[in-house]
């Protein structure tokens, strides 16, 4: 008996001859907030389903609760709480009736259901909205009620595909907080996101993932540890001569990357550089001086960005 | 697709692009269109008008003519409504609601009402080519008695028309899908089908339900391509009546077409 | 008092037969259509009525002035009691089969409300049995609409006629399960369009409208190998009161039907719904 909650060995999904998913390996503990990083198309939704339990894996091996999603879909949904990428709310129904229906698609008494339901439109800020149809609610509202709906049976994880791609910042910030207040309860998430913020924000262990594979696994602040310095230099010197200065400044910095429309400089101390460069009489059109971020490591791991 | 032309040029051809837009995408199904061109009029014809016909045709003609021949016109003109009403409905709710492609197309200087006036002009096109079948299949079962028969196309090919300028309004306006699908189809479109003369002659229902016929396209229609099919006597002011009637449906129709969908656009 | 959670619900099934298809639930299914049935607007539900009597009106009444008697077997009726079984049956079928395809697909693909319910401990199974299930509730209830409009008309002449009602809904599984399994295999919208074009030659030459004796002997092989022909055979024995060993046989097809359907839908379960 392990403590930990989900436990994958080569986890693998092809769609036909196309691998979306190359053989994984990864565990969740009793717990903590576990993220998948990476760009659209990585395989992260695919990954999340298997663990839902509502797609069969095509190779390698997965537990979740110690079973096989492929032998005991139901029991093992029982104990999980899933928001998908795309909201997938009962149109056809109200805000309160989506939580009513789909308690009773767990068994649960209504007893149980209607008094969780006063607690989730409270927790979900939907307490005025409780008798709309769904179609009438903002893109933030139909997140927060797919969260409450999850959250409907209790559930020991809950799996949250790319909870606020879409939303405005006020709308993120509202589902972060909700969310870390989860955290704070003890409920085990899993969550996947393209935001670098988002993943350092909630995160306590994350693995980075490109074109079906783990390119890394660490805590957001190990991760900037290992893969990057501590600080970065972003100069920008208009796109047709970005190439030609980053002959001059690259022994001025430990590593550094040119992007179409600017030139990163890898330093832990990114000031000292700026001044340095100045010095030899190298004058950018802009310059930032910033902490790294898991942008910064996903760009050293795969050499892309994040968001293309 | 992309549509980036000088607005100059744009101007006079926009519908006919939004037209060739459509009809592209109904390439895509082709098959199943020549199909349902093809097979619809030999399942009808074979069997209302074989079938039922010989319960009637051993009992008594309608309008002196056997039953296949009194029913072809009314099949003719309401396939060409059937598939004026597919082009059009669906492509709306979809350019609007489901798929939203209008609000694309509409960013780049095609108006309004070039995309009303360019979806109307692809189901045209469909229901020109579907009623041609159709009148071929009809001829070939020896369902049309005068010479001059293929006048029936066009006639049938107008009823096609009002329907759609029809429809192209009313889908536009609906927001509702769900209701506009289940309400129109049920409470306007099967009655006016059944009761426009189309199987049996209007005078053979109560007085108070032949207004049906009279506000349905497809009755006048039918009574052009009556007719132009095996010669029933109309008066030529009726006929006049007839023609009149389909012409200001399609104005009104297409009037309101434009207008819904410039605002509908402009919301 | 204590409350069961979602986990101890889920175990008590663990171990059962196909305990990985079917958790025992698909009556919340049938709750969750019953919610969305209350609040849609009354003109919808009673759609579903409106279509065979319309129907039934335009040719029972309408061109039945025209035809007059029919002779069938060693009766002679009217027309309008002719057609009232048959329009009885295809509305059955086309019920049935809007159901278990459409709407199947367009729960499974556009409003992704399947993925909701297999997210939660629901198997695949509760969910297509609790549709099929909802499916012939409206139908029984729709069944029971046409009866009680049309017998009063007098156009069901034998008491017999009340068991048209059941095997409405017997011809209604049978499609529904057809339907399913059907939906299975499908994954765009133009092999949807498929399946109407199919239908229509069931609907024309089921002999709902016309005794199929007026074709040749091979084509009347043909139109009895087709599903709806025996429903309306079915229904229009009942209501006419002519009760005999061969109305065993097309409730029979229908057993058949169901069986096959349940088989193919249960064995696709996965394909259909944990793509
Ligand atoms: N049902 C499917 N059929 C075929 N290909 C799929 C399917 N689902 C996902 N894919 C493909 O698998 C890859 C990974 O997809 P996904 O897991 O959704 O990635 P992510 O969530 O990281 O964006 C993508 O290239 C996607 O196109
Ligand atoms: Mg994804």
């Amino acid at each position: 008996m392990t403590t930990n909650l989900i436990q994958a060995h080569g986890l693998t999904k092809r769609y036909g001859d196309f691998v979306a998913v190359a053989g994984i390996d990864f565990h969740v503990a009793k717990g903590e907030s576990f993220g998948l990083l990476g760009p659209n198309g990585a395989g992260k939704s695919s990954t999340m389903r298997i663990i839902a339990a509502t797609s069969q894996r095509t190779g390698g091996d997965i537990k979740i609760l110690d079973k096989d999603p492929n032998l005991h879909g139901p029991q093992i949904r029982a104990h999980l709480g899933v928001v998908p990428q795309q909201d997938n709310l009962d149109t056809e129904l109200t805000v309160e009736q989506n939580l009513f229906v789909y308690g009773r698609y767990f068994g649960l008494s209504s007893s149980f259901i209607k008094n969780k339901i006063e607690e989730l439109l409270d927790f979900a800020q939907l307490v005025e909205k409780r008798d709309v149809k769904v179609d009438a609610l903002s893109g933030g509202m139909k997140r927060r009620l797919t969260i409450a709906r999850a959250l409907i049976s209790e559930p020991d994880i809950l799996m949250l595909d790319e909870p606020t791609t879409g939303l405005d910042p006020q709308a993120r910030h509202i589902l972060w907080d909700r969310l870390f207040r989860l955290k704070e309860q003890g409920v085990t998430l899993v969550i996947t996101t393209h935001y670098m913020d988002e993943a350092e924000q909630l995160c306590d262990r994350l693995v980075v993932m490109d074109k079906g594979k783990i390119m890394a696994e660490d805590s957001p602040a190990g991760l900037i540890k290992t893969y990057s310095t501590k600080e970065v230099l972003e100069v920008r010197f208009g796109s047709e001569r970005n190439a030609e200065m980053s002959e001059k400044l690259k022994q001025h910095c430990e590593r550094i990357e040119v992007l179409p429309d600017r030139i990163l400089m890898y330093a832990d101390d990114a000031e000292k550089v700026l001044e340095e460069i100045i010095k030899q009489g190298i004058h950018p059109i802009t310059s930032l001086v910033r902490r790294s971020s898991l942008e910064d490591v996903f760009l050293r791991l795969t050499g892309r960005s994040l968001i293309e | 697709m992309s549509i980036t032309t000088e607005p100059k040029v744009v101007k006079p051809y926009g519908a006919l692009y939004v037209a060739e837009y459509r009809i592209r995408n109904m390439m895509r199904f082709k098959a199943l269109i020549v199909m349902v061109s093809i097979g619809n009029p030999f399942l009808y014809l074979l069997s209302i008008g074989v079938g039922v016909g010989a319960l009637i045709d051993s009992n008594n003609l309608i309008d002196g003519v056997p039953y296949l021949t009194f029913l072809a016109p009314a099949l003719l003109a309401n396939a060409a409504i059937a598939g004026g009403m597919d082009e059009t409905v669906f492509p709306t709710l979809h350019g609007f609601k489901w798929g939203k492609i209008f609000f694309g197309i509409n960013s780049t200087p095609i108006t309004g009402s070039q995309i009303a006036i360019g979806v109307f002009l692809a189901a045209m096109a469909r229901v020109v080519f579907l009623v041609t079948i159709y009148w071929i299949v009809l001829y070939l079962f020896g369902a049309l008695e005068t010479s001059y028969s293929w006048l029936a196309i066009p006639t049938a090919i107008f009823a096609g028309a009002c329907f759609a300028a029809m429809m192209l309004a009313l889908a536009a306006k609906m927001e509702n899908d769900n209701l506009f699908f289940t309400f129109i189809s049920r409470f306007v479109i099967m009655p006016l089908f059944l009761f426009s003369g189309t199987f049996f002659p209007l005078s053979a229902m109560p007085i108070y339900l032949q207004w049906i016929g009279w506000i349905s396209p497809l009755w006048h229609a039918t009574e052009l391509g009556r007719f132009l099919t095996y010669g029933r006597e109309i008066s030529n002011q009726m006929l006049f009546l007839h023609v009149a009637f389909l012409s200001v449906i399609l104005i009104v129709g297409l009037f309101f077409a434009v207008r819904y969908y410039t605002r509908r656009l402009a919301k | 008092m204590i409350i069961a959670t979602a986990v101890e619900i889920a175990d008590r099934r663990a171990g059962r037969l196909g305990d990985k298809y079917y958790a025992g639930r698909a009556r919340s299914v049938m709750n969750r259509n019953f919610t969305a049935f209350k609040s849609s607007t009354w003109l919808v539900v009673l759609s579903g009525f409106i279509e065979p009597v319309l129907y039934l009106f335009a040719f029972g009444f309408g061109l039945g002035q025209f035809i007059g008697d029919v002779e069938v077997s060693n009766n002679v009726i009217s027309y309008a009691v002719f057609i009232a079984p048959g329009l009885l049956a295809t509305s059955a079928m086309n019920g049935a089969i809007y159901d278990s395809t459409w709407n199947v697909f367009f729960k499974m693909h556009e409003s992704r409300l399947y993925q909701g319910m297999l997210a939660t401990s629901l198997g695949p199974l509760d969910v297509a049995l609790g549709e099929i299930a909802w499916a012939l509730l409206r139908g029984l209830i729709y069944a029971i609409g046409f009866v009680a409009i049309v017998a009063p008309l007098g156009l069901i002449p034998s008491w017999w006629g009340i068991l048209a009602i059941p095997a409405s809904v017997l011809i209604a599984f049978g499609f529904a399960a057809i339907g399913m399994a059907i939906t299975s295999y499908i994954s765009s919208f133009q092999q949807m369009g498929a399946i109407n074009l199919a239908l229509l030659p069931m609907f024309l030459f089921s002999g709902a409208f016309y005794p199929i004796e007026v074709f040749p002997e091979s084509a009347q092989i043909l139109i009895k190998a087709l599903p709806l022909h025996h429903g309306v055979s079915l229904i229009r024995g009942l209501t006419l009161g002519e009760i005999d060993i061969s109305l065993l046989g097309h409730a029979g097809y229908f057993v058949i039907m169901i069986a096959l359907g349940l088989f193919f839908t249960t064995k696709r379960l996965t394909a259909l719904f944990m793509r």
